[in-house]
């Protein structure tokens, strides 16, 4: 087996070697882009697909004199398909970067073909912390766990939140927001008392809701995919477990602005910690969510968009700073870049090449008669704490 | 203590209307139909688009997800599953899950990925405390304790009770027999698939709100219809539906009590039930 990956690694190189030479004649700056189309995550893929389309769109598609080819393809969120994909962009179609990957283990799975190519590539949405440690080639535009899990961890006990009951879901993320907030939490002088995790296929959250209520904490810390989410805060809300006097809390991911107008009433209140919401307050942002919602039908983004977006800013500039170049120079001019971006001032960290930007505190509310974020607190800067080290 | 009780009766019940169809086309019709859980799904989607995009009231759309999963359930009956009846087991659990498949991404396409949400009536939405909160009981659960209760005790009667039923069971136990007495067997057949379809959209839509509902539904819960008819049997009507209960209630109460081994408690279940008992709780004496 190591033998087989060494052959597949040395031919891999020797090809992208030789695919150097033969680009530099070439007169396009080719970007590949995988992403879930279909399957349980398609929401994801669409929404980065309608980011990157929009960018396009508003920054030309020629940089330094080359065409900008934009070569999508659907992984279906198979971690194997999305490496056989990244395997023949880098050989057969030599993209000069790759980009996309809506989940931790599809970028991760990745990984070793940017390494041994030397093909950068800029993750726009999966959130795990260790992605940007598997590859030297990984830059980040979208937002880790752990930030979020963190900036709800410092803000909670400040507002009366001592006692607490964490619930996420039986995978990778979940571990991270449970560990992060925490670590923090305990940190700063809170109390969790009872941590949960839900299977990723459970049906009913019933059980665990009844469990957090005869607890009694001041909040109920919650990671779940968004879909679930929206089960979750409704059962919530059923229970009664509002008028008891439990707030729910959490990270961005359960009021993903995609579906939140959809989720009713039920999610009015309840507080969260991201990096994006497409109420953000910023003349940049209402251009943004404006030209959005308009190309996509009404369509509104949510992080995920903003993540391709950036990505997509990140790849342009690196390309009009290097004359559509790419490895190992592509890589250095995507590296330390500081801009605005939709969801506020963000930079690419240099030396981990994943994103610091701020984290915001929200509260569901009803603005012109629809569900939003609406940001009331902000945390600067937030590095991602998986690599304070 | 009560409170879970109850949310495990509820959860029981509605396992009981999802699976319940499946019992009927296994037990009864000897057909093995994994794509069961895909007739649900079809319930779950009509409901939530009646609902949701042409404001539909909730009691109209259960009785037009019944029917819709059941005319479905008719018409694949009559172009796809007759001809597998006569067909050895192997090819016919092939054939629903390739079907399953195919309705997974028929649902990915028509309706995309997302969990669908629906949203609830005000009379389904609150929760009564009775015995200063020892039982709280959410509304819709009652509600749907009510309406499964209610489609137990018919079901029993017309399969015990009514000549229907016993042609059904006559067609079931020699079907050559049956159709010698002038027993029109496929219609027979036809019917009860349907009604077993129907049944299946109506659990689907009855449980949007509690399980979810999105295109993976069927592989989802096809773990869990098939433990109830594994456990309870497949000859009668109260065996599953007393093995559904158990389940409920032993999946909440072991998620409450060990939310650590949550999860396995209902596989532990069943595999000590089914060492003690192979044929399931209940068996009928006699039949095939």
């Amino acid at each position: 087996m190591q033998k087989r990956q060494f052959i597949q690694g040395a031919v891999l190189s020797a090809v992208a070697l030789a695919s150097t030479v033969a680009a530099a004649q070439d007169n396009t700056f080719k970007i590949g882009l995988i992403l879930p189309m279909t399957g349980p995550f398609a929401s994801t893929g669409k929404q980065i697909e309608a980011a990157v389309k929009l960018y396009v769109a508003q920054n030309g598609n020629t940089i330094a004199g080359k065409k900008v080819e934009i070569i999508l393809k659907d992984d279906t969120s198979a971690p194997d398909v999305t490496k056989r994909i990244a395997q023949e962009m880098v050989v057969n179609d030599q993209v000069n970067v790759l980009a996309g990957f809506g989940l931790t283990p599809l970028a991760l799975a990745t990984a070793p073909i940017a390494t041994q190519s030397k093909t950068p590539l800029v993750v726009m949405a999966a959130a795990t912390s260790s992605i940007t440690q598997a590859s030297e080639y990984i830059v980040r535009t979208s937002f880790t766990l752990p930030q979020a899990a963190v900036a709800m961890a410092d803000w909670a006990p400040k507002n009366n939140i001592k006692k607490v009951v964490t619930l996420v879901s039986d995978f990778g993320p979940g571990f991270d927001a449970e560990k992060y907030f925490k670590d923090r939490f305990l940190f700063n002088g809170g109390q969790v008392t009872e941590s949960l995790r839900v299977p990723m296929r459970n049906p009913d959250f019933a059980p665990f809701l009844q469990k957090v209520r005869d607890i009694k904490p001041d909040a109920l810390f919650v990671f779940v995919p968004s879909g679930a989410g929206a089960a979750l805060m409704k059962q919530f809300v059923e229970r009664g477990m509002d008028k008891a006097g439990i707030k729910l809390i959490g990270t961005g991911d359960i009021t993903d602005d995609d579906i939140l107008n959809s989720m009713g009433d039920a999610a009015t209140g309840v507080v969260t910690s991201h990096h994006y919401s497409a109420n953000h307050n910023s003349p940049l942002n209402k251009k943004f969510v404006e030209a959005f919602t308009k190309a996509n039908n009404g369509l509104r983004p949510n992080f995920m968009a903003v993540g391709g977006y950036d990505g997509m800013r990140v790849i342009y500039e690196a390309a009009k700073a290097t004359k559509g170049g790419r490895g190992d120079a592509l890589l250095a001019a995507m590296k330390g870049q500081i801009f605005e971006s939709p969801r506020g001032p963000m930079f690419i960290d240099a030396q981990t090449r994943d994103v610091v930007h701020n984290i915001y505190i929200r509260k569901v509310e009803k603005v012109n008669g629809q569900l939003h974020n609406v940001e009331f607190d902000t945390i600067k800067d937030v590095k991602d704490p998986g690599k304070a080290k | 203590m009560l409170t879970i009780l109850f949310d495990g009766i509820a959860y029981g019940m509605l396992l009981f209307i999802l699976a319940v169809g499946l019992c009927i086309t296994m037990g009864l019709m000897n057909f093995i139909n994994l794509a069961h859980g895909a007739f649900a799904m079809v319930g779950g989607y009509i409901a939530v688009v009646l609902m949701q995009q042409y404001g539909v009231p909730f009691l109209l759309c259960l009785p037009l997800a019944f029917v819709g999963a059941g005319l479905l359930g008719a018409v694949m009956e009559r172009t796809l599953y007759r001809p597998m009846y006569s067909k050895p087991h192997l090819d016919q659990v092939l054939f629903s899950i390739g079907l399953t498949f195919m309705a997974v991404a028929t649902a990915d396409y028509l309706m995309g990925s997302t969990q669908q949400i629906m949203q609830l009536p005000d009379w389904l939405k609150g929760r009564t405390e009775l015995l200063d909160g020892a039982l709280g009981m959410g509304h819709y659960r009652l509600f749907i304790i009510a309406v499964c209760a209610a489609l137990t005790v018919g079901l029993q009667y017309v399969l015990t009770q009514t000549r229907f039923g016993s042609r059904l069971r006559a067609s079931v136990d020699d079907a050559r027999v049956a159709a010698g007495l002038g027993i029109n067997v496929n219609v027979v057949f036809a019917l009860t698939f349907a009604v077993g379809s129907g049944l299946a959209g109506l659990g689907g839509a009855l449980g949007a709100e509690v399980l979810g509902l999105d295109p993976t539904f069927p592989f989802k819960f096809m773990v869990y219809f098939l433990i109830v008819v594994a456990v309870g049997g497949t000859s009668s009507i109260t065996g599953p539906l007393l093995a559904a209960l158990l389940l409920g209630i032993a999946d909440v109460a072991g998620k409450y009590y060990i939310p650590k081994l949550g999860a396995f408690i209902v596989y532990a279940l069943m595999i000590a039930i089914l060492m003690w008992r192979p044929q399931g709780l209940f068996v009928r004496q006699g039949g095939k």
